[in-house]
């Protein structure tokens, strides 16, 4: 299949007063043309850190992509200059915040913010500008769109803002587009009709989306892959099936069995403790600490990245055959 | 049938927003809550839930109504009165960062309504009892020295907890206290409030968008809509057989952590948005979002009526003494 994207061993660092924060250390995956990748894990788990470093939006100086590549259509985004990424930013990979308040300038009409993008970029004329901006917003299910331009951000419902933010992001008919958490600040009927929203766009323009999010109802309505982040690290990444029906480890097998179902009543069973603190990560596995199944060698050593299956791979010492043999020996006893 | 330890009797809470305009935050809400049960809020942002929650701690004054307390109206209690409530009384809120400050030890966030309220002798029992409640949180005593800030957001749940259980309260209201919190964590804190309930034979009342959580820890749940409650049963039948179109639309609107689930769903999406508090539709208040609306709906307030035993709802769909004209069809709200 083809490949858009591909990062391959990102590390990012902030410098802080404390120390500097190791926020993504060592992330691979890759996402292919027209598939919806979902990035889910906690908050501090580095899962927005990595977006922002796609978009080229890490502040610097604090922050450092200290080691790494982001290969976007094969050439590496890192190497691009500020000027270059400018170019790159809105019109090839586009973003959608979390929070539609702030995402919007409050002093400028929605007209002007849509336009904007699509004047500074595509070179075309205002008038033309208008026009796409009408289809636009008629694209993500705004009313009366010709009137609605000329209002500001102020005149608009959360949901509607949302959308706004969304037909802004796709004016520019971007081949990626990176959703960080864009449902969260919403409500579940609204929330219901922008997953709704997504998948149409999807369809109508093809593009290819990563989805950054904790909310894994939303991951099994509207992902086709998931990668699991804990602690700055992927810990497994595979289909959305083989993330929900076959989880390997065991921080994945925690976070399913610790949020609540709809439609059905249990008992939770929640992970204990918290993530490791960030500005001295443990050298071994991450989640060693909270792991019920822990071993020796999980505080000393990272595990490597073993395949399942050509889509499923896990980093989790209990797939070692050593491991194997040590948990069957127990079961057997 | 248990004692019911809290009465509503139909609440109104106005805000005054000016220039003769009137937020109608909440409006004839009625309900009651049993003794040692969980009792849930749920409703979208806007829908009123906090508002009741703390017009019921008195932390406004209500518009009209009455909130009966163990045969006391909160409303009407002298100074003194009110300083014994409270302690009956307590709140756990949403934002773990906001409601901690940030000046005090976690020893004088606890100990302070102890000192208020002048339980126990000194401060050196009033510190065996911080540690106690510590402990009954999951954290420990070597924690009493510490600032909020060198807490995660969940351990700062566990001290705003530990604070609402100082007094030793009977009824602790809950507002939101997990949706600031990460999933895994939520699922910490919910197991906790689970198990001090049955500890302590606490009543809780629950208020909370997230209807997936509530329905883990609810024993009967109430559906609000802006200002209004639509719809009131025991957790099991709302999610089996909602009746309001309402809790209908928002049960479908939740996406379940399961593909295959998923994809056999069928969604209603609910078209609009939500109508101003301020200027509300007149009749049923969901009319002009409502896939079944009908003329009727428009014109006169649907009765609050038992449809089935123990299920209550708000909605002319189930009024008996419609005829099937009156049901027909209203024309598209625009």
């Amino acid at each position: 299949m083809d490949r858009i994207l591909e990062v391959n061993d990102l590390h990012v660092h902030f410098s802080t007063y404390g120390g500097t924060v190791q926020a993504v250390r060592g992330v691979s995956f890759h996402l292919n043309r027209g598939e919806t990748l979902a990035i889910v894990g906690e908050s501090g788990c580095g899962k927005s850190v990595t977006s922002n470093a796609i978009m080229g939006l890490i502040p610097s100086p604090s922050g450092k992509i200290v080691n790494g590549s982001i290969l976007f259509k094969g050439e590496d985004l890192t190497k691009f200059p500020e000027k270059k990424m400018r170019t790159i930013r809105g019109v090839d990979i586009s973003m959608i915040f979390q929070d539609p308040m702030t995402a919007l300038n409050p002093t400028l009409t929605i007209g002007t913010q849509l336009m904007e993008g699509l004047i500074q970029h595509k070179k075309v004329s205002a008038k033309e500008a208008e026009k796409r901006a009408i289809e636009m917003m008629e694209l993500v299910g705004i009313p009366n769109p010709k009137e609605r331009l000329k209002h500001y951000p102020h005149q608009f419902s959360g949901g509607m803002r949302q959308r706004i933010v969304i037909a802004i992001a796709l004016i520019c008919e971007p081949e990626l587009l990176i959703a960080d958490e864009p449902t969260t600040a919403l409500d579940v009927t609204i929330q219901a009709q922008i997953l709704e929203l997504f998948g149409e766009i999807q369809e109508k323009t093809g593009v290819s989306i990563i989805l950054i999010t904790h909310d894994l109802g939303v991951v099994a309505k509207i992902a086709d892959r998931i990668a699991v982040m804990y602690a700055g690290k992927i810990i497994e990444t595979g289909t959305k099936r083989d993330i929900f029906y076959r989880p390997q480890h065991p921080y994945t097998k925690g976070l399913l069995h610790s949020v609540p179902r709809l439609d059905e009543r249990g008992e939770l069973e929640p992970i204990d403790g918290t993530p490791p603190d960030l500005f001295s990560p443990p050298i071994g596995c991450p989640f060693t600490a909270r792991c019920p199944l822990a071993m020796e060698v999980c505080n000393k050593v990272y595990p490597a990245t073993s395949s399942l299956s050509e889509t499923h791979q896990v980093n989790c010492w209990l797939q070692d055959e050593r491991a194997k043999q040590l948990l069957a020996a127990a079961a057997s006893k | 049938m248990r004692e019911k330890i809290l009465q509503v009797e139909q609440l109104t809470k106005h805000f005054d927003m000016g220039r003769g305009k009137m937020l109608k935050a909440v409006n004839e809400v009625s309900f009651d809550v049993h003794k040692g049960e969980t009792f849930g809020l749920v409703g979208e942002s806007g829908c009123g839930k906090s508002t009741i929650g703390r017009t019921i701690l008195g932390l406004y004054q209500k518009t009209s109504g009455n909130v009966i307390f163990d045969g006391m109206n909160v409303h009407e209690l002298s100074e003194k009165e009110r300083f014994a409530f409270v302690r009956r009384m307590q709140m756990i809120f949403q934002d773990p960062y906001a409601s901690l400050n940030p000046r005090s030890t976690v020893k004088e966030i606890i100990s302070e309504p102890m000192e208020i309220h002048g339980l126990y002798k000194d401060s050196k029992e009033r510190l065996e009892r911080v540690y106690e409640l510590l402990e009954e949180v999951g954290l420990n005593r070597d924690h009493v020295n510490r600032y909020p800030h060198e807490f995660s957001g969940g351990q700062r749940q566990r001290i705003g907890i530990a604070r609402a259980l100082a007094l030793d309260p009977e009824f602790i209201i809950a507002d939101e206290p997990i949706s600031a919190l990460d999933v895994s964590v939520q699922a910490q804190v919910v197991n906790l409030l689970k198990r001090l309930q049955k500890e302590k034979d606490l009543t809780f009342l629950f208020i909370a968008h997230d209807l997936a959580m509530v329905r883990q820890f609810c024993d009967r749940i109430g559906v609000m809509y802006l200002g209004h409650l639509v719809e009131l049963t025991d957790s099991d039948s709302l999610y089996e057989d909602p009746l309001h179109p309402y809790t209908k639309a928002l049960l479908s609107a939740i996406p379940i952590p399961d593909p295959d689930v998923e994809e056999k769903r069928e969604r209603i999406i609910l078209k609009g948005e939500l109508p101003s508090p301020i200027n509300p539709p007149s009749g049923c208040v969901f009319r002009t979002r409502c896939p079944m609306a009908m003329e009727i709906c428009s014109k006169v307030k649907p009765a609050w009526q038992e449809a089935k035993q123990n299920h209550y709802v708000a909605c002319h769909l189930y009024n008996k003494e419609l005829t099937e004209a009156d049901k027909k069809e209203a024309a598209p709200v625009s």
